[in-house]
């Protein structure tokens, strides 16, 4: 069947858009850029929704594309989604749009530049998700770093230099490891590059056990896993918002879509064994970082933070190999996308007009701008997980998994229930409420049209997903079930 | 030995050199009577018309079956002729780039020219040779041509003590590797890499003596690359001489040098192939260590891009180690990636000096995004493919090396280059960040000549071209080798 080649049309509309923004860009005349910009990521997000309105729900490769790209070591241009990454592409095409919307205004400096920075690296990330060939999918992978290198080292606060050098040189530690297991696999194939060869290749326990390791490496970082989290307080702290969102929003899940591709298909039985390393790390990043996040009184950090626990729950509900723990992983990982893009978002609304990131500096927003105040605490209901938000399905199906298996890990997950209302609450309290602090916040004024489109287009993803979670649901299943089994089959012969 | 017979058939495949060396004697004699300002210009181009004619030359070669010539002691083969083309291109695009930089220290004299003529006739002789004394000869012949350069800024005592560096170094180095094939031709009978190969395999070479030489050759070859325990003279050198000539020394001879390693180690001394493998890791390993460490600490941009280019042979000595087609075909890749991206990192020195300033601080890059976008956006494109990133033509560089070294069998050794590729994009990162985070110093003035400019861009895309479709230099490259070993 020959079909339009929408996955290119997904990755190259933007890169185009990106490099015709760059064209158009006059510092001291932005609006071309800015317009371009806005086109580009609309159209970017529009060729998405026929993969949407076309997937059928099984677990195959869909909207399959491929074409000879380097013969001599058998790479190929191979694109293709099934359940888990269609969403994913969905989800970024959708934040590259909002991310064009809220920088209206705001950034003022090198505009041009910023904006292409964007669309390039949605473009990438949308051929991150959509890869099949490891080279192909190396490439979107590392190409990424680029951009959002620029982006935090430019765009972002005072310690942004050392905070994009850390960025950049934690991921690409993990993916260069990454790429020496491809090299390692390309040769165990006889000469494959094919992510879905790799996935039928019968591998003993020993070298399944180094590939997990090894790219453990590279997606822990990405994910972060506690330890190799503390790149990512830094690198949002001094983010601009737009920088931040995307990061939260889809980098991120950059990591969580690699154990699913790549650590539980290709390394079953290494999954299995290492399972309980996994759900170690997953767990010290839900009760630890949850209590890290009580302390701070930066609201970007304090968000990183609580971005790094609920990324545990995604690896939680991985790791424990249940229908439920899997579902549940992506829903939160989706969910998380919305709710953490949507809290940055509202940060940088604040941030814009007082310049401050410091809870101190804030108390009874609530007062001058009350339609911002009921987005927020929107927001802030749905990341501490309250029920009819989309919050709340990814956490509960995880513990409902993690229930299947061992009570006390449930346990130990469910703290989050506490800490997270705990810290998220508390935020929103100090910021929100109370009486106007400060002659600042008694000047503030209210969100304007701009920014409502925004929040307005989160607040419904949010709800949407939280009280009818099941177009997601019957997207992904099938796919998840069929790696379930794959995975319990196993492989080490 | 037969007679010498001269027929037009024999000296054929030899024609390239002859057109070069001819030009180049021309050019020495036209010289002396060109003066003044325009007719130095008219020797510029005079220079770079014999290179095109020479490139011309090889191009019309390609096609033709390999032809043996000269009593076995030359060879014209399709690895020859990619490697010659490259080489001649690369010393076209530097004297492109040098032009306004050499004019303004009134360094653009025809010595200048000649030498850097003479030194492309004797890489030309080096990738073609095919027989010890060939080999020696190309060698000394492009050595003596870039001592020369080096010194040729009389004035500046840092030229002339890194020429005397060089030239010491040089020399010693040109004596090892000379003791070392004369014990070679003591264990083998002869000096024709095709005979030598032979003795070896038959096992009629004494295998004491053999090894003795092929530590010398090695530790000979290991200089003249710049491989670290070897690499002393490098970052002196590169350092101290005016920067075109850096540029000179930087490019071309690498691709010279592969042809020289491919020719005496892959085809003549194939057969001790384990020998060499073991003393290359232990060249490789230590380069990559020294290379990509040392570089960080280093404020000078030409000494920094000097233990990058320590490092950068440390990966190429990965694909010879590798010891088949893949990894030749690698290596011989790599090093024309490389070429092209030294051309480029070293050109934006050339572009962005002026009279009387050198733009060879690593801070003179600072800001220079505010001052020319396009320009930074080619320094990035270069700097992270020199650190492998993709979409680059230094990432598909790496990739193919690390393929050929994980199939010969050396797991632990990809690991270990991989990690030092960490350490490398450290520094490779600080010039990206200098660019485009911080505030620029002074004003910019670029190279008014268009031609530089347009060499420097096209080193650019040429990087990123190859990032996104490397597949015909790879197809190339390894055809080469095919055809060639």
């Amino acid at each position: 069947m020959l079909q339009d080649p929408l996955l290119s049309l997904a990755i190259w509309v933007p890169i185009a858009f990106g490099i015709a923004v760059l064209a158009v860009a006059d510092d001291r005349a932005p609006a071309p850029a800015r317009w371009t910009a806005l086109a580009g990521s609309i159209l970017g997000f529009a060729v998405c929704i026929p993969l949407w309105a076309g997937f059928r729900p099984v677990a195959d490769m869909q909207f399959v594309e491929m074409a000879p790209w380097i013969a001599r070591f058998n790479v190929s241009y191979h694109l293709g989604v099934d359940g888990i990454s269609m969403p994913l592409i969905l989800l970024n095409s959708l934040m590259t749009v909002l991310v064009v919307v809220a920088h209206w205004e705001v950034v003022t400096e090198k505009v041009g530049q910023y904006l292409a920075a964007f669309l390039i690296m949605s473009g990438l990330i949308n051929g991150t998700f959509a890869a099949l060939d490891a080279i192909l999918f190396y490439v979107f992978f590392e190409g990424m770093l680029i951009p959002m290198f620029l982006i935090i080292g430019v765009w972002g606060g005072p310690n942004r230099v050392y905070a994009a050098v850390k960025f950049f040189l934690y991921t690409l530690l993990g993916s260069l490891l990454m790429l020496a297991t491809f090299i390692y696999l390309y040769s165990a194939t006889n000469g494959s590059f094919e992510i879905l060869d790799y996935q039928k290749l019968a591998l003993p326990m020993g070298p399944q056990v180094l590939i997990f390791l090894a790219m453990f490496m590279s997606f822990a970082v990405k994910v972060p896993m506690w330890p190799v989290h503390t790149w990512l307080p830094d690198a949002h702290v001094e983010a601009p918002t737009g920088g931040s969102v995307i990061l939260a929003a889809i980098t991120l899940k950059i990591g969580g879509y690699g154990f699913l591709r790549f650590n539980l298909p290709i390394a079953p039985d290494a999954s299995h064994a290492l399972a309980g390393f996994m759900i170690a790390l997953s767990l010290v990043a839900i009760v630890y970082i949850g209590l890290v996040a009580l302390v701070q009184a930066d609201m970007k950090k304090l968000i990183a933070y609580s971005s790094i626990a609920h990324m545990g729950f995604v690896t939680l509900g991985f790791f424990i190999f249940t229908a439920d723990g899997m579902l549940g992983g992506l829903v939160q990982m989706i969910s998380h996308g919305f709710v953490s893009a949507a809290l940055f978002l509202c940060v940088g609304v604040l941030y814009d007009r007082i310049h401050s990131r410091q809870i101190s500096d804030y108390g009874g927003v609530a007062n001058t701008m009350p339609v911002f105040a009921a987005f927020f605490v929107l927001f802030a209901m749905a990341n501490s997980g309250l029920p009819g938000t989309s919050g709340f399905v990814g956490e509960f199906l995880v513990i409902l998994g993690t229930m299947k298996v061992s009570f006390w890990y449930t346990f130990l997950a469910a703290t989050t229930l506490v800490t997270g209302a705990a810290y998220t609450l508390w935020m929103v309290k100090r910021v929100v409420y109370g009486a106007v602090a400060s002659p600042k916040v008694a000047a503030l004024r209210d969100v304007g049209a701009r920014e409502l489109v925004f929040l307005v287009i989160l607040a419904v993803a949010v709800l949407a997903l939280g009280v009818y979670p099941k177009p997601l649901a019957d997207v992904a299943s099938p796919t998840l079930q069929q790696l379930l089994r794959h995975v319990e089959q196993g492989k080490a012969g | 030995m037969t007679t010498a017979t001269f027929s037009l058939a024999t000296v054929a495949p030899a024609l390239p050199e002859i057109v070069l060396l001819v030009l180049a004697s021309a050019l020495l004699v036209a010289d002396l009577f060109l003066k003044g300002g325009a007719a130095r210009r008219a020797t510029y181009w005079l220079a770079q018309a014999s290179l095109a004619a020479t490139v011309a030359a090889v191009l019309a070669q390609v096609g033709e079956p390999a032809a043996v010539t000269f009593h076995g002691m030359y060879v014209a083969d399709l690895l020859a002729q990619v490697l010659k083309v490259a080489a001649l291109v690369a010393v076209m695009a530097t004297l492109f780039m040098s032009r306004t930089y050499l004019e303004l220290r009134g360094l653009l004299t025809g010595e200048f020219l000649c030498l850097a003529l003479f030194g492309a006739l004797g890489m030309m002789v080096m990738i073609s040779a095919h027989h010890f004394i060939t080999l020696y000869l190309g060698l000394e012949l492009m050595a003596l041509s870039q001592y020369a350069m080096v010194g040729l800024e009389r004035d500046s005592p840092r030229a002339t003590e890194a020429a005397m560096k060089y030239f010491i170094l040089g020399a010693l180095a040109s004596g090892l590797l000379l003791y070392g094939m004369s014990m070679l031709y003591g264990a083998t009978g002869s000096l024709e890499l095709t005979r030598v190969a032979y003795a070896i395999e038959r096992g009629s070479a004494h295998a004491l003596l053999g090894a003795f030489g092929l530590v010398f050759v090695v530790a000979g070859i290991a200089f003249k690359l710049g491989a670290a325990p070897f690499h002393m003279w490098i970052p002196d050198v590169y350092h101290g001489a005016a920067t075109p000539t850096t540029l000179y020394i930087g490019a071309a001879p690498k691709l010279a040098a592969l042809g020289f390693v491919l020719r005496l180690l892959a085809v003549g001394l194939q057969g001790m192939s384990a020998d060499w493998q073991q003393m290359l890791v232990a060249l490789a390993v230590v380069s990559l260590l020294v290379g990509n460490v040392v570089a960080i600490a280093q404020a000078n941009l030409k000494r920094m891009l000097a233990y990058s280019t320590i490092a950068h042979m440390g990966f190429l000595l990965l694909g010879v180690i590798a010891g088949n087609d893949d990894g030749y075909s690698a290596a011989l890749f790599y090093a024309i990636a490389y070429a092209i991206m030294t051309l480029g990192s070293f050109g934006m020195i050339l572009l962005l000096s002026r009279a009387g300033f050198e733009a060879e601080r690593i801070d003179d890059f600072r800001g220079l995004n505010q001052r020319s976008r396009w320009y930074a956006f080619m320094m990035l494109v270069l700097m992270f493919s020199l650190a492998g990133i993709p979409p680059t033509a230094g990432f598909f560089a790496k990739l193919s090396v690390l393929e050929a070294v994980l199939q010969a069998g050396y797991t632990w050794l990809v690991v270990y280059a991989v990690l030092l590729s960490v350490v490398g994009a450290f520094y490779y990162l600080r010039i990206v960040r200098l660019m485009y985070m911080e505030a620029p110093e002074g004003e910019l003035t670029l190279d008014p000549r268009r031609d530089a400019r347009w060499v420097l861009s096209a080193a650019g895309l040429a990087t990123l071209a190859l990032g996104i479709v490397p597949a015909p230099l790879l197809d190339l490259c390894m055809r080469a080798i095919t055809a060639s070993m």
